[in-house]
C-alpha cells in the first residue's frame, strides 16, 4: 500500500435532534444515511435489522410519530425533531410490553431476526384498533416478511394481547 | 462410563446410573412442555446479537468484487485505481489465496476468491477493505477485470452432453459433477409382474432459502496473532477448518464463533468467500473487518434447492402395493461442489422408507452449470423426489380406483425394519400421521366429493434425524456437551451447536435442565464457538435434536451421578431412590428427606473435585456397506402427513390453498411449542415451494438471476398463509433422546405433493412441476392430456449399475466390488460420507 496515498478525509456530518424510545439525543451522522443506518451505526440501537434496504421486507420497521415506518426508506434527515421508536424501547419501566412477553411465550419469534419488525408494527395496529380481525392484522403485517414461523403464532400472540387487553380470554 | 457415548441401546450403566434413569421416567420435570425458549425475550427486545450488529474499534468495511459474466477466463485483474483511494486499506485478489477449500472433502473446488476462471454471474474476483463501506464500495466498483469469455452452459441436459468447455478439472466425466447407479433387487422383474406400471417424468425447479438475514462476518486479529472470526453461519465447525486450511494457519490459531442466524434453512451451511477473505483482510491490517452481503449477493450465494428433472417408473399390484420403483434424477448442480455429491445421493435415498418397496434402482447424475452453485435446503435433496413419488401414488391410486389415503396405509415399510437399500428403519408413525389428517380434514367425505374447482390432496414423508455419517471421514463423536457445576447451583453448560432459529438453545438446556432437576434459569450456555466449545457438526441434516439431546443427557446424567454419590451418603438413603426436581434432591419415598440442588454441588465437589464433566455422541453403524450408503442412514426417521384444500379458478389458474391439515411423528417433544412452530414454518416454507418461488435466470444467454430480491422473488407473506392444523404424533424412538426425533425439515416435504393433488381433486388436471403457478395450471386444463409437465428426461449415460441383495434375497448390505478404476483423479479417491 502507497504511503503518500492522502488520507480519507473525514466523513461530513451533521447534527440533529431526535427524540428516541422517549429521550433527546444530539446526534452527528452523514447526511445521506438513512434512518436505518442512523439508528444502527450512529446511535449504536441495533435491535433494527434489516433484510433487503430496498423497502421490501419490513425488517427494519420502526415508529415514526408513532406510525410504522421502513426505516430503509427514510433518510436521517426526516427525522429531525420527531419522535422515533425502536424495540430498544419498546420495554416500560415495569418490563416487558405485553407484546414482547407473548411473542416470547407463543413462539412468535424463532429466529428472532423479523421480531422487532413485526412487534413494532403490530403496537401500531393494536393502538389504532383493539379487536383487529384475523383479516385486518394479515393485511396490516403483509409488508413484514418471516421466513421462520409460516406467521401463525404470530397472529395468536398479538390477539392473545389484544384480548387480554380488553378483558377477554383469548380466541373470541 | 460407556465408551461410546450413549447411542449404545444397551446402556452399560452401573445400577445406580440405571436407578437414576429410571427415577427420571417417572415424570419428567421439562421434557414435553413448553417453556418459554431460553433466548426468547432477548429476540423480543432487540437484544440478540447477530453477527451484523457487531462493532468494534477501528474496523473496517469489506466487500468484493463479483464476476458479472457467467463463464470466462481470467485475463488480468486491476486494482491499482482502488488501491489509491483514500480510505482504502488494503486490496485482495485470489493469488493470495491460492488453497482451494469446500464443504465436502470430494468437492474442494472453491477459492476464497477466483483465481484464472469465473463459473456463474457474482463469483468473487476481487475484495477491498475500506474505512467505511460507501469507500469500499466505490473503490469495489474501480476493480476492472479483463476477461476471455468462455462457452456457458446453463442447462443439465446440455451440460451432460459435454459440449463446452468443463468448468472443473474433476468429477465424473466432463460437467457431470456426479453420475450414481445402483439396484436394489430384480427391479425389471419386479416391474414385468406388475399389474400397472406408471412412467412419469417431472420437475422441480429450484428455490432458495431467502433468509430475514443476510450473510455477515466479522474478523479481528487477536494480540498474541490468533484470528477470530464471527460469522453468520450453521457450521462453524466447517467454516474452522476451512479457514485454518486457506489461510494455512493451525486450526488452533483460528477462532471461529457462529453468532445466532437470522434464519438459515441451509444456506448458510457451507463455508463461505467471505468469511475466509474477512479473516485474511484482518490479519492483513490488523484491524477488524465486516462484510454484511447485500440482499442480492444472497441470491447469488444461493446453495438452495437443486433444480431436479425426474423420471420415476414403478410397478403396482391392483391393491395398489408397489413391486419396484425405478428413479432417476437429473440435478442442475450450479458452478461448483458444495454439498452436491450428497444431495445427489439423497435424490435416491429416501424413497423407501416410508412406503414398502421390495426392489429399487436409483440412477441419479448432478452436472455442473453456471449458475449459483446449489447445495442443502430444508429437506436437502429429498423434496424433488418425494414430489415426484407421491403425486405418482396419487395417479396410481386414481388408476386402480383406490383412496389414495387407505393406499398408502396398506403399503406402509414396516418400523423395526430394513429397506431394500439396507436403511434401518426404528420407529415408525407415518400410520397414525395418515389417519389423524384423515379424520382432521374429513378426507372421506371430500376426496372425489367436492363441487369442481375445490380439492383435496394427500401426501407424506419422512427424514433423518442427522446423519449417520460426518462430511469427512472421521472416527470422533458428531457432538459434544460438557457440564460444569457451580458451587451455587449454577449450570455452565458447553456446545458447539448453533442457534439458527429452530429452537436448539432451548433443547440442549431443557435436556440438561431434565436431568438436573433445575430450572432454565439455571442454565447458563456457552455455544457455536471453536475456542470453547466441544464440537457439534452444525445445524444441518435435522440432527441436533437427536445428537446434541443424546450428549447433553449424557453430560447431564454423569454429573447427576456424582451428586447423587455425594447426597446419598449425607441423607443416608441409597442413590437409587433420589430424584433430581425444583432444584433439589430428595429420597422418593420420603420428599421431606433431600437437600437443596447447590448443597448436592458443594458435597459433590468437596468429595470429589471441581464437577465437568463430558458427554457425546455418535450414531448407531448403519447396515449398509456399499459405495454409498454413507448417504441415507440415520439414527432415526421422522414422518409426516398432510392433506391440502384448495380452490382453483380455473378462469385465471390460481390456487387458493384454503386450509392444511399436518400430523408430524416426532418421536417425542422435547418442547411442543417448538416442535408446532417447526411444522407451521415447514408448513409455510412448503407452500411457497409448491406454489410461487423459483430460481429465475435470464434468457439462458447471461445467467443474470431474474429477480434477486424479496420483492420479486415471490414468497408467503402473511396473506397467503392458510390456516393449519397440527397434530403431533408421540411414538419414543428408542434411538432418541427421550425418544425424540426430528421436526425442523420432514414436515415441509409433503407439502407440494398434496398442494398437486389436490389441484387434480379439484379441476381434474395433472401439475407435475413445481411450482405449480397459475400459467401452468391454465396449460393444464387447455392441454389434450390435462397435463403440464416435462416431456421426456434425458439419457444420464449410465454404464454400469451397482447390484446390491436386498435383504429379502439373503443380501448382507455389501455390494461386489466395482472393478478397478484406472487411476483416481485428485480428490477422488474419497467416498462422500454424508451431510
Ligand atoms: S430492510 Fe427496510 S424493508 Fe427491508
Ligand atoms: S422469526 Fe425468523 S424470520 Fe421471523
Amino acid at each position: 500500500m502507497s504511503t503518500t496515498k492522502p488520507a480519507h478525509p473525514p466523513t461530513r456530518t451533521v447534527h440533529r435532534v431526535f427524540y428516541v424510545n422517549g429521550e433527546e439525543h444530539e446526534v452527528a451522522f452523514a447526511p445521506h444515511k438513512t434512518l436505518l443506518e442512523v439508528l444502527r451505526e450512529d446511535l449504536g440501537l441495533t435491535g433494527t435489522k434489516h433484510g433487503c434496504e430496498l423497502g421490501e421486507c419490513g425488517t427494519c420497521t420502526v415508529l415514526v410519530d408513532g406510525e410504522p415506518i421502513l426505516s430503509c426508506l427514510m433518510l436521517g434527515l426526516e427525522c429531525d425533531g420527531r419522535r422515533i421508536d425502536t424495540i430498544e424501547g419498546m420495554a416500560g419501566e415495569s418490563g416487558a410490553h405485553p407484546l414482547q412477553t407473548k411473542f416470547a411465550e407463543f413462539g412468535a419469534a424463532q429466529c428472532g431476526y423479523c421480531t422487532p419488525g413485526f412487534l413494532l408494527t403490530a403496537q401500531a395496529v393494536l393502538e389504532e384498533d383493539p379487536a383487529p380481525s384475523r383479516e385486518k392484522l394479515a393485511e396490516e403485517l403483509s409488508g413484514n416478511l418471516c421466513r421462520c414461523t409460516g406467521y401463525l403464532k404470530i397472529f395468536e400472540a398479538i390477539e392473545q394481547v389484544a384480548a387480554e387487553k380488553r378483558g377477554e380470554a383469548a380466541g373470541e | 462410563m460407556s465408551s461410546n457415548g450413549s447411542s449404545s441401546q444397551e446402556t452399560g450403566l452401573s445400577p445406580e446410573a440405571q436407578g437414576l434413569r429410571d427415577q427420571l421416567k417417572e415424570g419428567y420435570n421439562q421434557i414435553g412442555k413448553s417453556p418459554v425458549k431460553v433466548d426468547g425475550m432477548a429476540k423480543c427486545t432487540g437484544a440478540t446479537v447477530f453477527a451484523d450488529d457487531i462493532e468494534l474499534p477501528r474496523m473496517l468495511y469489506c466487500k468484493l468484487h463479483r464476476s458479472h459474466v457467467a463463464h470466462a477466463r481470467i485475463v488480468s485483474i486491476d486494482t491499482s485505481a482502488a488501491e489509491a483511494m483514500p480510505g482504502v486499506v488494503a486490496v485482495l485478489t485470489g493469488d493470495s489465496m491460492p488453497e482451494t477449500f469446500g464443504i465436502l472433502p470430494v468437492s474442494q473446488d472453491e477459492h476464497a476468491l477466483c483465481i484464472d476462471r469465473v463459473r456463474f454471474v457474482g463469483d468473487p474476483v476481487a475484495a477491498v477493505a475500506a474505512v467505511d463501506e460507501d469507500t469500499a464500495f466505490e473503490a469495489m466498483n474501480k476493480i476492472v477485470v479483463e476477461y476471455e469469455p468462455l462457452d456457458p452452459v446453463f442447462e443439465p441436459a446440455k451440460a451432460i452432453n459435454n459440449e463446452v468447455e468443463p468448468l472443473h478439472g474433476y468429477g465424473d466425466d466432463g460437467n457431470v459433477h456426479k453420475r450414481i447407479s445402483m439396484q436394489f433387487g430384480d427391479v425389471d422383474g419386479a416391474l414385468e409382474e406388475a399389474d400397472l406400471v406408471l412412467e412419469d417424468t417431472m420437475f422441480f425447479e429450484g428455490n432458495t432459502h431467502l433468509p430475514m438475514e443476510q450473510h455477515a462476518a466479522v474478523a479481528m486479529r487477536e494480540p498474541d496473532g490468533r484470528v477470530t472470526l464471527w460469522s453468520s453461519t450453521q457450521t462453524p465447525h466447517y467454516v474452522h477448518r476451512a479457514v485454518s486450511k486457506v489461510l494455512g494457519m493451525p486450526p488452533s490459531r483460528v477462532r471461529v464463533i457462529a453468532c445466532p442466524n437470522g434464519g438459515g434453512f441451509g444456506g448458510k451451511s457451507d463455508p463461505f468467500n467471505h468469511e475466509i477473505v474477512v479473516a485474511k483482510f484482518a490479519l492483513m491490517t490488523n484491524r477488524p473487518v465486516k462484510i454484511t452481503l447485500t440482499r442480492e449477493e444472497v441470491f447469488y450465494c444461493h446453495r438452495g434447492r437443486h433444480p431436479v428433472l425426474m423420471n420415476i417408473k414403478t410397478g403396482f399390484r391392483k391393491d395398489g402395493r408397489m413391486t419396484g420403483m425405478h428413479f432417476q434424477s437429473l440435478l442442475d448442480g450450479g458452478a461448483y461442489g458444495s454439498y452436491g455429491v450428497a444431495s445427489t445421493y439423497y435424490t435416491g435415498a429416501l424413497q423407501t422408507v416410508t412406503y414398502d418397496i421390495p426392489t429399487y434402482r436409483f440412477d441419479g447424475v448432478r452436472t455442473f452449470t453456471n449458475k449459483p452453485p446449489c447445495g442443502p435446503k430444508r429437506g436437502h435433496g429429498t423434496p424433488q423426489p418425494r414430489f415426484g413419488v407421491e403425486v405418482q401414488l396419487d395417479k396410481a391410486a386414481h388408476a386402480l380406483g383406490l383412496d389414495p389415503a387407505q393406499m398408502r396405509l396398506d403399503t406402509l415399510q414396516p418400523s423395526n425394519s430394513v429397506t431394500a437399500n439396507w436403511l434401518r428403519i426404528g420407529s415408525m408413525g407415518l400410520g397414525p400421521c395418515i389417519e389423524k389428517v384423515v379424520e382432521g380434514s374429513d378426507w372421506k367425505n371430500k376426496h372425489g366429493k367436492l363441487p369442481y374447482g375445490k380439492g383435496v390432496g394427500i401426501a407424506c414423508s419422512s427424514y433423518i434425524c442427522g446423519a449417520g455419517l460426518p462430511i469427512y471421514w472421521n472416527a470422533m463423536p458428531h457432538s459434544g456437551v460438557t457440564v460444569q457445576l457451580d458451587r451455587g447451583g449454577g449450570v455452565a453448560v458447553f456446545c458447539g451447536e448453533t442457534e439458527i432459529g429452530q429452537g436448539s438453545d432451548t433443547v440442549l438446556a431443557m435436556c440438561v435442565a431434565e436431568v438436573l432437576g433445575v430450572e432454565l434459569t439455571d442454565i447458563r450456555l456457552t455455544v457455536a464457538d471453536t475456542h470453547t466449545t466441544p464440537v457439534d457438526l452444525g445445524s444441518y441434516s435435522s440432527r441436533v435434536t437427536l445428537m446434541v439431546g443424546h450428549a447433553a443427557f449424557q453430560a447431564a446424567e454423569r454429573a447427576r451421578e456424582l451428586l447423587a454419590k455425594a447426597a446419598a451418603k449425607k441423607l443416608e438413603v441409597p442413590s437409587v431412590r433420589l430424584r433430581f426436581a425444583e432444584n433439589r434432591v430428595f429420597d422418593v419415598q420420603d420428599p421431606e428427606r433431600g437437600m437443596e440442588f447447590a448443597d448436592a454441588v458443594k458435597l459433590a465437589e468437596a468429595a470429589y473435585g471441581t464437577i465437568a464433566v463430558a458427554g457425546w455422541y455418535t450414531p448407531p453403524p448403519s447396515p449398509g456397506k456399499y459405495r454409498g450408503a454413507g448417504v441415507g442412514p440415520s439414527p432415526a426417521y421422522s414422518y409426516s402427513s398432510a392433506v391440502i384444500q384448495v380452490d382453483v379458478d380455473p378462469e385465471t389458474g390460481l390456487v387458493d390453498i384454503e386450509k392444511i391439515w399436518v400430523a408430524h411423528d416426532v418421536g417425542q417433544c422435547i418442547n411442543e411449542m417448538l416442535v408446532i412452530g417447526q411444522v407451521e414454518g415447514s408448513v409455510y416454507m412448503g407452500l411457497g415451494e409448491a406454489v410461487m418461488e423459483e430460481m429465475a435466470y435470464r434468457g439462458n444467454r447471461f445467467g443474470v438471476h431474474k429477480i434477486p430480491s424479496l420483492l420479486e422473488y415471490k414468497s408467503p407473506t402473511t396473506k397467503e398463509m392458510p390456516p393449519v392444523e397440527t397434530y403431533i404424533i408421540e411414538d419414543p424412538d428408542p434411538n432418541g433422546p427421550f425418544g425424540a426425533k426430528e421436526v425442523g425439515q420432514g414436515p415441509l416435504l409433503p407439502i407440494m405433493p398434496a398442494v398437486a393433488n389436490a389441484i387434480f381433486d379439484a379441476v381434474g388436471v395433472r401439475v407435475d412441476e413445481v411450482p405449480i403457478t397459475p400459467d401452468k395450471v391454465l396449460k393444464a386444463l387447455g392441454a389434450k392430456d390435462k397435463r403440464c409437465g416435462p416431456r421426456s428426461f434425458p439419457d444420464l449415460k449410465i454404464t454400469d449399475t451397482m447390484r446390491v441383495k436386498t435383504e429379502a434375497e439373503g443380501g448382507d448390505g455389501t455390494a461386489p466390488r466395482p472393478p478397478k478404476k484406472k487411476k483416481p483423479e485428485k480428490g477422488k479417491g474419497e467416498e462422500v460420507k454424508a451431510s
